[in-house]
């Protein structure tokens, strides 16, 4: 296949995203329905901006919560798009109506996920399979059969007439699949949507699968946009790599490049975690804690810095990044001890409110207590990341005031081959960081 | 449920059809005939060869009336059934897959049909009806209708409402077909199994109501034809005078056919829901080793 | 096998009886879960590892039948009567599942789960003593004390799993049985579970059955691997060995179909896992092994030793039983994609 330039010809560009935002409104409590307001917004696609360009495979890895299914179905306008643009072959497609973009369909097209749950349980093989060639009026009677048989056996179901008339639950996992993807390559598409195609089948299955997608590119002449959240089977499908996080890319960029020399700390963290079938690898240790946060409210600045091993200065500190840091602490000590440190804090439900800077009461009247707890965690952890991101401390009266530095949003930026979304490689946060970092350090030994 | 009940519910139900088809033939004479060979019946005469079941206050003969009453139930079950379900099937379709607003609205309307007692209803049209279209088999069966098209809306609808959310739904959207394809192809034939079972406890329960209609006065012209219910009712006055058989058999049939019509119902829907299909026990035979020898 | 194992299973079979025929789903098993050591017991889907799991617990539905030896603290698990069992249940032997919101109850809290446990089994501690066990073991699975009183919903899928598995250990069980712990979960939870899961026979001294279908974490977390494949152990031994050198064709196939970051090229196992009401005669293994030999087909192999692995493979032996003959190869049987998976 040919190579991929970094910089693209507009010729080349099959589908252009820019801006690219899906946002959900989610029902709240009862009482919150009842009064009309809505609990909140799932940004499942904040803001995503890439190209994709005819005949690569681009792959879109991420884990749950990433948006990565969500990106895939809003690009085919299966789901409406907040804002944003996205352009298949110089059309726009957030803005065409439910009849236009059923023309556009035939295009483009989506194997899913889950092979037991995509084929209608009440249709045979042969009527799944046709189904499209009737409903886009391709072809009919002989014809339309034909085109059925051949397809059939373009993935893979020989002789195609043992499987005509056989219904879904006759067939094995990886059968159903490849029924799935005759249905989505019977109209010839140019473009094809793979949602963790292979992720439900078996090990010995999923090379057979992924090696009948990689013929079908060749024969078809087909882009893929491959969505997954294994990054094993993404190097070895695709050539391109975008990963997700909380509905933003973080990095995107050549797959070699990606899985040599990985830039931003999720991809690495993705790249140590993946287990390896070499038993002289030990389960990895150096992991980022906790987990993927709730979409509805993400951290503030960069949403990967509560687990981030190398977060600084600008990357977005917080009250919640406080409460996680007790709370941390008070796992792994006796109960006394927790009791008592928790007593302390009146008002600890005020670390759920994304703020930056916060006033907690202390119990005992005297704001220092509260401050005494924290050096007390400074002191068992001093290169805990959290603590460059705290700007002043202070106690007034009863109470203790926090604050931190303000986040910085992150910008994507070009570093070498990929297009990376992380302060390390911002000369300008970097130096931003720095002079919060003096400024801190002067108050501090100020005595302030 | 043991097979022999099923067995006895299909077997009932078969035995009251076999009746209603052939009751010309069956029945010793007409429903409404007070008289044969030129000779009155007498007026409440007990059971006996001439008439089995005995004659009621208005000289006809009880047995007929069974037998004739046996079409009547039927007809307006079946017309009624067919016509709650043409009705409320592709409402709760329509309802399921589109949502919004046509959704609210015909969902509020069943929930007000539905809260309304049944009988009560099925009373009010029936007396609507009455003074536009005459009593009749039509009325009865109108509004027994009316009465069960939000059973059948709401059963489809919910499920509609969650088969919409299957991939294999997602799929067909995915390639270009339009909202109807998608109800005719996708979601129907997947909801329609709930059809059955529900149809014929439908059917069950609409004896009930029908007859409910008639001992209430009601339900078709003593004219029309027989009715178990309008039996009934004429039977309460003979019961003080110990004439017991005017409202037994009468009676007897109602539960009968109910009774057949219900386990039937419930065998269907054993059929159809695997939930509640019991496995049956097969023992295992731990000796049995088809295989060439093992160690 | 293992001097002092906690668990021994002895030719275990657990059959179903169905209306096309009896399901041998495990045919013969014996395997030794040695004391805080992590056993890995790998294979795809339908191979009967899960009933494994289930049967070494009693946790079998109406329609299976077992037989076979299972022992534990010198009683056979499967002659005990099922109130016996339940005494066993908890404390001594615990099971986590896949999907940890199923198994919690929505409607009742964190708290109550532990205490409930605790109570049932442990009677005679104080409150006091079980809210101590039940955030000790939470705090060891990172859920904080802050959290002790939320409801199941409140808390992601990894946290779940962690409660899951906190609430199965602070029983203190000897053998803990794992049933695909994280597949549902996203990759960096899951090496976390792993780290959490590897370090059991540190924290809590107990030993671990990891069944899975993953073979990286496999390699990753334990110490002996057994390899399952239509209902029968085929291959055994130390993670490190079987990973380097298999001698099942079955382990080796199933190593280089297994895609990971190294893989440069793909392959796949041709046909699809026998049908274990019927499964072939002698070796079942035979229709899809590049390596069959004549006696495959003829007679079910005999389990060999060599050093400290366990294969059930006739090229491996034992060479004085394969008759005149039979160390023919055959060639592979063709395979149409209608067989296959």
């Amino acid at each position: 296949m040919r190579t991929r330039p970094d910089v693209g010809v507009d010729d080349d560009v099959l589908v252009s995203v820019r801006g690219l935002r899906t946002h959900y409104s989610i029902r709240g409590s009862f009482g919150q329905r009842l009064v009309g307001r809505e609990a909140g917004n799932v940004k499942a696609v904040d803001d995503v901006s890439f190209d994709l360009r005819k005949g690569e495979v681009l792959g879109l890895v991420g884990e749950s919560g990433s948006g990565k299914t969500t990106l895939g179905r809003t690009i085919l306008g299966l789901v409406r798009a907040t804002d944003g643009s996205v352009r298949f072959d110089g059309e726009e497609i957030t803005t065409m109506s439910e009849r236009e973009l059923r023309t556009l369909r035939r295009q483009m097209q989506i194997v899913f996920q889950d092979p037991h749950a995509s084929l209608n349980p009440a249709m045979t093989i042969a009527d799944s399979v046709g189904h499209p060639l009737r409903i886009h009026k391709v072809v009919s009677g002989r014809e339309l059969e034909r085109r059925v048989a051949e397809t059939l056996e373009t993935v893979g179901l020989a002789p195609a007439e043992q499987f005509l008339g056989k219904y879904p639950s006759d067939l094995s996992g990886g059968q159903k699949q490849r029924a799935v993807i005759a249905r989505a390559i019977i109209l010839n598409p140019v473009l094809l949507v793979a949602d963790e195609p292979v992720s439900m089948l078996d090990m010995s299955v999923r090379a057979k699968i992924l090696a009948l997608m990689l013929d079908l590119r060749r024969e078809l002449d087909l882009t893929y946009l491959y969505i997954t959240h294994d990054l094993a089977t993404a190097k070895f499908f695709c050539d391109r790599i975008a990963i997700l996080y909380l509905g933003r890319i973080v990095e995107i960029g050549p797959s070699a490049s990606i899985y040599e020399d990985p830039k931003h700390p999720y991809t690495q963290a993705l790249l140590r975690a993946i287990p390896e079938p070499d038993p002289r690898r030990s389960v990895p240790r150096d992991l980022p804690r906790g987990e993927v946060p709730d979409a509805a409210s993400p951290p503030l600045g960069c949403s990967f810095h509560p687990r981030c091993p190398r977060a600084f200065e600008v990357c977005g500190w917080e009250t919640r990044d406080l409460r996680d840091l007790l709370e941390s602490r008070w796992s792994h000590q006796e109960e006394e001890e927790y009791a008592r440190e928790r007593a302390l804090i009146e008002n600890l439900d005020s670390l759920d409110i994304p703020r930056v800077d916060v006033r907690l009461r202390a119990a005992s009247r005297r704001g220092a207590d509260v401050l005494e707890l924290l050096e007390a965690a400074r002191e068992e952890d001093p290169d805990e990341p959290f603590w460059r991101g705290v700007r002043s401390t202070r106690a007034v009266d009863d109470q203790a005031e926090i604050s931190w530095h303000e986040p910085v949003e992150p910008r994507a930026l070009d570093v070498g081959p990929v297009r990376v979304e992380c302060h390390l490689y911002d000369e300008d946060a970097l130096a931003e960081a720095e002079r919060r970092r003096v400024e801190t350090a002067g108050s501090e030994k100020a005595g302030v | 449920m043991t097979r022999t009940m099923l067995w006895l519910g299909v077997g009932i139900t078969l035995a009251f059809v076999f009746i209603a088809i052939f009751a010309p033939w069956l029945a010793p004479y007409d429903f409404d005939a007070f008289q044969a060979n030129g000779e009155r019946f007498r007026q409440l005469e007990a059971p006996s060869r001439d008439h089995l079941f005995g004659t009621n206050v208005q000289s006809t003969d009880v047995l007929s009336r069974i037998i004739w009453g046996t079409r009547t139930e039927l007809k307006v079950v079946l017309v009624s059934l067919f016509f709650s379900i043409t009705v409320g099937v592709p409402l709760g379709l329509l309802s399921g897959y589109f949502g919004g607003k046509l959704d609210r609205v015909l969902v509020l309307l069943m929930d007000v049909l539905l809260v309304i007692p049944f009988l009560m209803l099925a009373i009010v049209i029936a007396f609507l009806l009455a003074d536009k279209v005459g009593q009749g088999i039509f009325t009865a069966a109108i509004a027994i209708t009316v009465v069960y098209i939000p059973l059948y809306f709401r059963v489809v609808r919910n499920h509609t409402i969650s088969i919409k959310e299957e991939p294999f739904v997602e799929a067909a959207r995915a390639l270009g077909a339009k909202p109807f394809t998608i109800i005719r192809k996708y979601v129907f034939f997947n909801v329609v199994q709930n059809v059955p079972p529900l149809a014929t406890l439908n059917a069950a329960d609409a004896i009930l109501t029908l007859a409910a209609l008639g001992f209430l006065g009601y339900g078709i012209q003593p004219t029309d034809g027989a009715e178990w219910g309008y039996d009934v009712n004429r039977a309460v006055s003979d019961a003080a005078s110990g004439i017991w058989w005017t409202g037994l058999f009468p009676g007897l049939a109602i539960v009968l056919l109910v009774l057949g019509l219900t386990l039937f119902g419930e065998s269907v829907n054993e059929t159809m829901n695997p939930v509640l299909r019991k496995r049956p026990k097969v023992d295992v035979d731990f000796g049995a080793q088809p295989d060439a020898e093992r160690r | 096998m293992i001097a002092t194992p906690v668990v021994s299973v002895r030719d275990l079979r657990v059959y179903y009886g169905t209306v096309r025929g009896t399901v041998r789903a495990v045919d013969r098993v014996s395997l030794d879960i040695g004391t805080s050591e992590v056993l890995g017991l790998v294979g795809e889907s339908g191979c009967g590892k899960s009933t494994l799991g289930r049967g070494i617990l009693g946790l079998l539905p109406e329609s299976a039948a077992s037989d076979g030896e299972v022992q534990y603290g010198g009683k056979n698990l499967l002659t005990m009567s099922a109130k016996e069992l339940r005494h066993y249940r908890g404390p001594e032997l615990g099971l986590i599942f896949q999907e940890p919101m199923t198994r919690l109850n929505p409607l009742m809290r964190i708290e109550d789960h532990f205490r409930e446990t605790l109570e049932q089994h442990e009677p005679r501690l104080s409150g006091r003593e079980i809210r101590k066990r039940s955030l000790e073991t939470l705090g060891r699975m990172g859920i904080p004390p802050t959290r002790f009183r939320q409801y199941p919903h409140e808390f992601s899928g990894g946290m779940r799993q962690r409660i899951m598995i906190a609430l199965a250990l602070v029983l203190r069980p000897k053998l803990l049985i794992a049933d695909e712990p994280t597949t549902s979960l996203d990759v960096i939870v899951e090496a976390q579970i792993l780290s959490i899961l590897a370090d059991l026979r540190e924290n809590f001294g107990t030993a671990l059955l990891l069944i899975t279908h993953n073979l990286g974490i496999v390699a990753e977390a334990c110490d002996r691997v057994a390899v399952m494949y239509a209902g029968e152990i085929v291959e055994e031994g130390a993670a490190r060995d079987v990973f380097a050198e298999p001698a099942h064709p079955y382990t080796q196939a199933l190593l280089r179909s297994t895609i990971s970051l190294e893989t440069t090229d793909l392959h796949s196992i041709p046909g699809a896992p026998p049908d274990l009401i019927a499964p072939p005669p002698a070796c079942r293994f035979r229709p899809r092994c590049p390596e069959a030999m004549s006696v495959c087909e003829e007679k079910h192999p005999v389990e060999e030793r060599i050093d400290h692995r366990r294969v059930l493979c006739w090229l491996h032996g034992p060479h004085d039983q394969i008759p005149e003959g039979g160390a023919e190869k055959l060639g592979r049987e063709e395979i149409s994609v209608a067989d296959e998976a």
